[in-house]
């Protein structure tokens, strides 16, 4: 298994939507190598024949009707918005500068 | 507080239904009991803090209006549910309208939610008081409620020592007689750890049995919503109220809710083949908690059961498979708090606001550190180049757990394993060490890999603390665990008080009692 270095951690981060400073990449990095190395007997333990179970029981194609159920109002969406304007969300600019 | 108020929040939740139908208490007098107890030993810097939150008004609202139809009589009087008026506290990551739920997180800090859950629904259709929301690990991830960013719940057996988690509000709570009943969610053992830990009942259904529509999610595959009490047939009865199919849960089963509490009732094992696992005992098992194990399967034995043992292999890798499938999922989960609909949105102190450094800002200062690790775990796991050889690996893992399950149900009808391995330990004692707290879901986890109801039941004490016995049953087998849960509690309180009426009395807090002198 390949260790986890401070840059695959600031990777990670900007993927995952999450600022981190220096020392944080730092101590994640380490703690992360630890947790990954003892998670690494998983793929020792399994060959190519073996089915992958993503759910533990066999349901399949859960379907009801089509129809309009309960709704929320604008003003009920927007109770707990950061930012709202107009009865609109507000956010901030999604399109960088550059 | 007065010898009344005492005695009464002793009862079991089944006590308490049956005097409140019979007339002899009031459910304004129950629910102000347990309130009182609540005032009396949640705050303070030696206070148990398993509530967040506590919705007195409302709690009492509802208690007055069981009161008021039980005085009137007649067909709505009859139509009440047997538990009716007996109050219940909720794990604060089940939504409810008209009081917050944080999840535990500062994320949330605030927020509240437009809709109920349906097991909240299911709890105000029956008329139970809610007497409000209890602490967690943040987003359910931990286990001993350290990982809160509401402080920490401590164990009512020590307060020095942790309740388990993520569900220690709750387990507390109950074990403090803080509320007779409690909801749960089990992702990776968070209802029956926290059981293990304070000496109560928790109760993980089959995957799908109980909707989970209102529960935030951690990892879909795995979270499920379950009872917290301190007997069998409490936890029974609560299970029966809140499970059922639910068209707003996708993953929810159909088909008859079974006849817990009646199972619970006429529980003995005469013929019960329980399997102990073999994986699940010996090496990092404290002494003290396999002396209590032994103990229960000599109990079991004499009692007319038949113990046999069971080879799980794969559960080696049980742990390994749970905590690369868990964070992947939980990463997907939570990338809804970004800071733009609901929940905290924090800006970036230098640079400019674009969305994307918002984001990256909000979700550094509304996540805590556990949290964090597992969003970059999961990353990882479900990163290209990584996928195979982790997420892919670990669902095959879960393949052949469920095929080790298979095949220990055709020698035996329930399995049995200590809970935990450790008694509660000092509260942070693994601060510094997430691998040693992941430790201690290994023998909880299998469960949920494979969909599986689980129960954990008082087994004893070791070193004055409790310690756990779980039951295992195949999917849609709940009345098993229940039957051979009740029957092992029945065993073992024979000749001895139950587990949770010994708890050392809590001291009231100062401010309790400069308020009890004021009155």
């Amino acid at each position: 298994m390949s260790e986890i270095s401070r840059a695959d951690v600031e990777h990670l981060a900007k993927l995952a939507h999450i600022s981190m400073t220096e020392q944080e990449l730092e101590k994640m990095a380490q703690e992360l190598a630890v947790i990954v190395d003892s998670m690494a007997t998983v793929s020792e333990a399994v060959s190519g024949e073996i089915p992958a179970t993503s759910h533990p029981l066999p349901l399949t194609n859960v379907f009801r009707e089509d129809e309009v159920g309960h709704v929320f109002t604008a003003e009920q969406s927007l109770l707990n918005a950061p930012d709202a304007e107009a009865g609109r969300f507000k956010v901030p600019a999604i399109l960088d500068e550059e | 507080m007065t010898t009344h108020t005492h005695e009464l929040i002793r009862l079991t939740a089944a006590e308490m239904a049956a005097k409140l139908r019979a007339g002899e208490i009031t459910s304004v007098a129950l629910t102000q009991a347990h309130l009182d107890r609540i005032a009396a030993v949640d705050g303070g810097e030696r206070g148990i803090n398993a509530f967040l939150h506590v919705s007195a008004e409302e709690a009492l609202r509802t208690a007055a209006e069981v009161d008021a139809i039980r005085a009137a009589g007649g067909a709505e009087a009859e139509a009440l549910h047997p538990l009716a008026g007996v109050p219940i506290a909720v794990k604060d990551l089940i939504v409810t309208q008209g009081q917050p739920t944080t999840a535990g997180s500062k994320m949330l800090d605030g927020w509240m939610s437009p809709y109920d859950a349906t097991v909240v629904t299911k709890l105000r259709a029956a008329k139970l008081p809610i007497l409000g929301k209890t602490n967690l690990d943040e987003f359910a991830m931990g286990s001993s409620t350290e990982h809160s960013a509401f402080g920490v719940t401590r164990n009512p057996w020590d307060i020095s020592r942790i309740p388990g988690g993520s569900g220690g509000g709750s387990a507390a709570a109950v074990a403090a007689f803080e509320a007779p009943l409690a909801l749960g969610t089990d992702t990776g053992g968070s209802i029956r750890q926290p059981g293990a830990m304070t000496g109560t009942v928790g109760g993980k259904p089959t995957y799908g049995a109980v909707s989970r529509y209102g529960a935030i999610a951690m990892a879909s595959s795995l979270d499920q919503i379950g009872p917290v009490a301190r007997t069998t047939e409490d936890a029974a009865l609560l299970h029966e109220l809140i499970a059922g199919h639910d068209p707003k849960d996708s993953t929810s089963l159909t088909g008859e809710v079974p006849a817990l509490a009646e199972t619970v009732r006429g529980a003995e094992v005469q013929g019960l083949r329980v399997g102990v696992i073999k994986q699940l005992q010996g090496e990092g098992y404290q002494e003290g908690v396999l002396a209590r194990f032994h103990e229960a399967l000599d109990a079991l034995r004499a009692a007319g059961a038949e113990i046999v043992e069971v080879d799980c292999p794969s559960f080696e890798y049980a742990l390994g498979a749970y905590y690369l499938i868990m964070p992947s999922e939980a990463s997907s989960n939570l990338a809804k708090f970004d800071g733009v609909r609901y929940g905290t949105r924090v800006l970036p102190e230098v640079g400019p606001l674009t969305i994307e450094r918002v984001m990256g800002s909000t979700r550094a200062a509304g996540f805590g550190d556990e949290v964090k690790r597992r969003i970059i775990l999961g990353t990882y796991a479900l990163s290209a180049g990584y996928y195979d050889a982790y997420y892919g690996s670990a669902q095959k893992v879960r393949t052949l757990i469920q095929q080790d399950f298979d095949a220990a149900f055709t020698k035996a009808d329930v399995l049995i394993s200590p809970t935990s391995p450790t008694v509660a330990f000092p509260l942070g004692e693994k601060d510094d060490d997430p691998l040693a707290m992941y430790l201690n879901d290994v023998a909880t986890i299998p469960a949920n890999l494979a969909g599986i109801p689980g129960l954990s039941v008082p087994g004893g004490l070791s070193e004055g603390l409790p310690v756990g016995i779980q039951f295992l049953a195949p999917i849609r087998e709940d009345a098993r665990v229940y039957r051979a849960g009740a029957a092992l509690e029945k065993l073992l309180t024979q000749d001895a008080e139950p587990l949770w009426a010994q708890a050392p009395e809590l001291a009231e807090t100062a401010e309790a009692a400069a308020h009890a002198a004021g009155k």
